[in-house]
């Protein structure tokens, strides 16, 4: 295992968490190919760790999209494209990845943030209307954000107006189907806590958040997944401004959970930036700590480029102070809890 | 000099640097009592302590069941129906000592 060299708080030492509890983190599999393809948002949400916003112009183009599904089509061992932003929706290679992945057989899943199939693209004003429907031909699942399901929360979160767009985009993708029994077409939500808090059970929030979009809304979907807030980016310097963060990191470390640790996701993932970079995690790829291989005096920074399975393998996944989100209580993934 | 800094809760332990043994069986008691699922959930629970520590008044219990209540997945509007409910029964506590008054004053022939 490694720590990086730019480790902002040694107190914060996740690699003395792993010696205390003799844990080495090796890579499990490459099961998970998450590709985040933009940092282009409609929505600028307060805890985002990308820094999305409609302000953003990172894309992935073409050339790195193509490596990506040849990738796909190589790998029989990766078998889940994840695909995330930014709204993913918005690069404009978008459904070309969708689509060559579903021919390949992968299973995808889509990172929607319900709001844009209203607001459209930002920056040329294109509509996404149609994205129900194109996930459901596709067969995708879809993975959405809703911070709670009550208005004061989930706009507090992810700005005015957000929590009455996002019911209306969740009733569009249960009108085709989504979240409905026997479709097949996997609808799952994302509960973030608010503030500097963590995440309640996730099978009692899932019991509520089911109960109330289905007696006030109507609605229904499959699972909740419960996401820790993760002390970099927006959320760290939100929590700086107002005296949090080192509470907030206290309350992290005390709350390390060896078992939620052995089933972190960077074990199991990689993740692909938008210019094809590598790296474990999507929060380390927002933290600019970039996979390398080899042994001293010959080590690379890997890329989609230069993409080898068995080296990836081999790699030591880089921790830092911001792991701790992972490992706290129940622990937490793109899939929600791990313990 | 503020008697309740915040961060002396976390040093509530040091409670047991003499007579250690009292203090341990206190937190094994309280851990059971209030940390576990039981008859009732770890969230009823965490609403009936923020409702306690609101009754008592006591700085260092709403902040740790304020907590508490968040991270067993209650909301501000459940955390504050429950602080009502201790609103309201100490308003009762008062109120019902009305009955005494009203005693005295038919001991006086005052009513």
């Amino acid at each position: 295992m490694e720590t990086t060299s730019n480790q902002s708080h040694a107190e914060y030492s996740f690699e003395a968490a792993l010696n205390s509890h003799r844990l080495d983190l090796k890579p499990l599999s490459l099961e998970t190919l998450q590709i985040n393809i933009t940092k282009l948002c409609n929505q600028a949400c307060l805890h985002c760790h990308v820094d999305s916003s409609p302000k953003r112009t990172e894309q992935m183009d073409e050339r790195t999209v193509t490596r990506v599904v040849e990738i796909l089509a190589q790998h029989d061992d990766i078998k889940k494209l994840d695909i995330t932003g930014g709204a993913p929706e918005l690069n404009p290679h978008f459904e070309f990845v969708v689509k060559e992945a579903r021919k390949l057989g992968k299973h995808v899943m889509v990172r929607h943030n319900l709001t844009v199939q209203f607001d459209g693209n930002p920056q040329t004003g294109a509509s996404m209307t149609h994205l129900p429907e194109f996930f459901a031909e596709q067969g995708v699942e879809v993975i959405s954000s809703l911070p709670y399901y009550q208005e004061f929360y989930t706009d507090k979160q992810r700005g005015l107006g957000v929590f009455k767009k996002s019911i209306d985009g969740m009733r569009r993708l249960n009108d085709v189907g989504y979240g409905k029994p026997d479709s097949g077409l996997m609808f799952n939500l994302v509960y973030n806590p608010v503030g500097a808090f963590l995440p309640a059970s996730q099978v009692g929030l899932e019991a509520d958040y089911k109960r109330e979009l289905k007696e006030k809304f109507d609605l229904v979907f499959n699972n909740l997944y419960t996401i820790t807030n993760m002390p970099i980016h927006r959320f760290a310097e939100s929590l700086k401004r107002r005296g949090g963060y080192e509470e907030y990191m206290e309350k992290l470390v005390n709350a390390f959970n060896p078992g939620a640790a052995e089933g972190v996701m960077c074990r199991s993932l990689i993740s692909v930036g938008y210019d094809g970079r590598l790296f474990d995690c999507d929060f380390n790829q927002m933290l600019e700590m970039q996979v390398t291989t080899g042994v001293n005096g010959s080590t690379r920074q890997r890329t989609i480029f230069d993409f080898d399975a068995s080296e990836l393998m081999q790699r030591n996944i880089l921790f830092d102070a911001h792991c701790y989100g992972c490992t706290a209580g129940a622990g937490s993934s793109c899939g929600g809890a791990t313990a | 000099m503020n008697y309740y800094e915040s961060k002396d809760l976390a040093r509530f332990a040091e409670v047991g640097k003499f007579r250690k043994e009292l203090m341990d069986k206190f937190f094994d008691y309280y851990g059971e009592a209030t940390g576990t699922d039981g008859a009732l959930t770890k969230r009823e629970k965490a609403l009936i302590g923020l409702a306690i520590a609101h009754f008592k008044q006591c700085p260092y219990c709403i902040e740790a069941y304020t907590s508490q209540c968040l991270e067993n997945g209650s909301n501000p509007d459940q955390m504050t129906e429950a602080i009502h409910v201790a609103s309201s029964l100490a308003a009762g506590m008062i109120l019902v000592h009305g009955v005494q008054m009203q005693n005295v004053l038919m001991k006086h022939d005052a009513m």
